[in-house]
């Protein structure tokens, strides 16, 4: 092998890697700060009013949060292929050309966000300021940067997987990377019907967070449960490709849970009900085989060391990383899954669709899905980059991960509970209009909810600056085994 | 091989999964094709032949809108030109837009462009919800056009001092910040008295798509507060 995961010391690919995590822990601490601006907003409306208005703190929250995601997707690619394939990642000057291009890219696109913020309604406020597409605001020129870059990355994933040992993991990654990264071009339309707009526009949405994603979360568990605690590969990758089995079986059709209101047809209602319900399976199945796997290379570390409980070593050999893999593996069964499911049938769609319950939904489930490995992967690179054969635990990293967790399932309950608001006195009691919202708003205990999620996301944001310290120390600090 | 179960090899699972990934798609791509075919856009022809689309012409803005109970399907559903009394629409009765209830349908269709191209360029989304997609800073958008609030006795409509639903929107729209309906503003985006009439007729046409009864009840329940 060129490189193995305890060393990334002279791996280019894993020198790219690194840089796409710093750009993106960036990203993921400037989607907290506009968080916590719309959180006061909602407390506090007049808080920058008519100069850094809701839409546009909101807008660069879920924008950061999309990119930052995406950066640390590319990097964990880049970090793990050659361990995978054993060989130098082919096209890795080209990668690195790209890297600068998206960086750019990005920081233009932000900066217009902030100090352009709207234009007139026409045609080129669509090419050059913003789309003004959920998630997928970024402006046409910016689009067709992302699919060059993107075309990029799955162009150098392949030719190493073609030319290096393909693993079974890699060979996941290759298949996704390219439905993750065509899917995008679902999104790159302009029409005058919104059903169609939206119904294209899911095609982006769900199929990435709700299928290529899950799938690209199931390939880097299965790294991580290899390299952090020498699982067997060859049960890793079979679970891998039953979860695959899973996810795509469920999550492809349980794009009709976003059909059910959008002028689409009624049939969506039975085939989004039925496979949205199935989503949460592969959840389990995922969560099941972390544990799983732990326990059982723990206890076959014990037979081999012929030890009893309190002498045997643990396996674990990034003890941070498997701590975020393991928060992962718990919070994409309990945000995607259960809170998920929580309203995935029509009939209780019908009322929560569009309230606050979606959005603890979403909280919890970019964070537990997503976020955790990410970061999980970002302690790995920092442990191969400083040479540490275990790294342990320090004091920030263990507040960093505290806080952080607290804080986003405090703000997921404090939203749950404003949903159930908007839910009862909005929707069902008051018909859902202009009126009804504002007297669902109003309520003392949707008032109080959102003084708690910005209390919470002070919290998190507190765990990202500790995340951050730790980030930055961690790698030279004397307590790690090297 | 012989004594391997099929159920702990590898090759069996990747199998099984590309070939649940395959037929999952090809449904998903069949159902595409009939779905893309259902919310095509209707045109004027279809309302002048009584022909209901799940989404109307253009020139629906010609029409009188309403959002009533079918039977036939157990919720709401809109009802374009009058109700033929079994829940469906009779695409009869006009209303007047902007003084006028025979634009033509290049006209509509121009309207309907430009109040699209500001939906989004405006940035909508990202405080409201359309068809309950988006922010939830601000209320859905899905049936504004037929909110009681912006009607000849709501109070909207009274606030902004216009004698119809589409100059009271516009106005609104067009100087947000001056009719403060709660603590929680709208801010001034810039939006022009032409984009300000392209968006309502934008809101009044996606009020007259069929959401498949979403949102339940709308307007029907004023004044019902703590269950009286």
């Amino acid at each position: 092998m060129a490189s193995n995961h305890l060393t990334g010391i002279g791996s280019e690919s894993k020198q790219l890697a690194t840089w796409y995590f710093t750009f993106a822990a960036i990203l993921f601490g400037a989607q907290l700060l506009f968080g916590l601006v719309a959180a006061i907003q909602y407390v506090m409306p007049g808080f920058l009013f008519e100069v850094l208005d809701f839409s546009v703190a909101r807008m660069l929250h879920i924008n950061a949060l999309v990119v930052w995601m995406v950066f640390a997707m590319f990097g964990a690619v880049y970090w793990l292929l050659p361990d995978e394939t054993g060989i130098e990642t082919v096209g890795i000057k080209i990668g690195k050309l790209l890297y600068w291009v998206f960086v750019a890219a990005i920081v233009v696109v932000v900066l217009v966000y902030l100090f352009i913020q709207v234009g007139p309604a026409d045609e080129t406020s669509i090419w050059f300021i913003h789309e003004g597409r959920e998630y997928i605001e970024a402006p046409r020129w910016a689009d067709f940067g992302i699919v060059v870059v993107a075309l990029g990355f799955v162009g150098n994933l392949f030719l190493t997987g073609i030319k290096g040992n393909r693993s079974g993991i890699v060979t996941v990654l290759m298949a996704d990377m390219i439905a993750f990264a065509g899917l995008y071009l679902c999104g790159m339309f302009f029409t005058d019907n919104i059903s169609v707009d939206q119904y294209w526009w899911w095609w982006v949405i769900h199929l990435w967070v709700e299928a290529t994603w899950e799938v690209y979360v199931g390939a880097i568990a299965a790294y991580g449960l290899i390299t952090m605690i020498g699982a067997h590969r060859k049960t890793v990758e079979m679970w891998l490709w039953i979860e695959v089995a899973m996810l795509f079986g469920s999550g492809i059709l349980g794009l009709g849970h976003h059909y059910f209101w959008i002028g689409t047809p009624e049939y969506w209602w039975e085939i989004g009900a039925l496979f949205s319900a199935l989503e949460p399976l592969p959840l389990v199945a995922m969560f099941i085989h972390v544990l799983y796997d732990w326990g059982k290379t723990q206890g076959a570390e014990m037979a081999n060391e012929h030890t009893d409980e309190d002498h045997v070593r643990s396996v674990i050999k990034n003890k941070p990383a498997f701590t975020w893999f393991v928060l992962n593996a718990f919070g994409n069964f309990l945000g995607a899954g259960i809170w998920g499911f929580f309203h995935t049938l029509p009939q209780v769609n019908l009322y929560t669709h569009g309230t606050q319950f979606t959005s603890a939904h979403g909280h919890l489930a970019f964070f537990g899905a997503y976020a955790t490995i990410l970061v999980g992967m970002m302690y790995i690179a920092i442990q191969g980059t400083n040479g540490i054969k275990v790294m342990k635990h320090t004091k920030s990293s263990i507040w960093a991960v505290s806080m952080i967790t607290g804080g986003v399932v405090g703000m997921t309950v404090a939203l749950t509970i404003a949903g159930y608001v908007q839910v009862l006195v909005s929707r069902a009691q008051m018909g859902a209009t202009w009126a009804g919202y504002f007297d669902g708003q109003s309520g003392m205990w949707f008032a109080q909810a959102m003084d708690w999620r910005l209390i919470m996301g002070a919290v998190t944001f507190t765990g990202f600056l500790l995340l951050v310290k730790d980030f930055l120390s961690t790698g030279k600090n004397p307590v790690h085994e090297r | 091989m012989a004594n391997k179960s099929v159920w702990s090899d590898n090759r069996f699972w990747q199998r099984s999964a590309a070939w649940i990934t395959g037929f999952a798609s090809v449904l998903l791509i069949w159902l595409t094709f009939d779905t893309s075919a259902q919310i095509s856009m209707g045109n004027d022809a279809d309302l002048q032949n009584g022909v209901t689309k799940r989404v109307p012409g253009p020139t629906v803005i010609n029409y009188k809108i309403t959002y009533e109970m079918s039977q036939k399907r157990g919720h709401e559903v809109p009802i374009i030109g009058g109700n033929d009394g079994n829940g469906m629409s009779l695409f009869q009765e006009k209303e007047t837009f902007f003084g006028r209830d025979d634009w033509s349908e290049e006209e509509a269709a121009e309207l309907l462009h430009l109040g699209k191209l500001g939906s989004q360029v405006k940035n909508c989304m990202n405080c409201h919800t359309l068809l309950g997609n988006g922010a939830y800073y601000a209320p859905d958008l899905t049936k504004a056009w037929l909110d009681p609030a912006w009607g000849p006795n709501g109070s909207m409509q009274a606030m902004t001092g216009k004698d119809t639903k589409e100059e009271a929107m516009a106005e609104f729209l067009q100087h947000p910040s001056q009719y403060p309906t709660h603590e929680r503003m709208m801010p001034n985006l810039g939006i022009t008295a032409e984009e300000a009439k392209g968006l309502v007729a934008f809101l009044k046409h996606m009020s007259s798509i069929d959401t498949n009864g979403f949102p339940r009840n709308f307007g029907r329940m004023q004044g019902a507060i703590n269950g009286k």
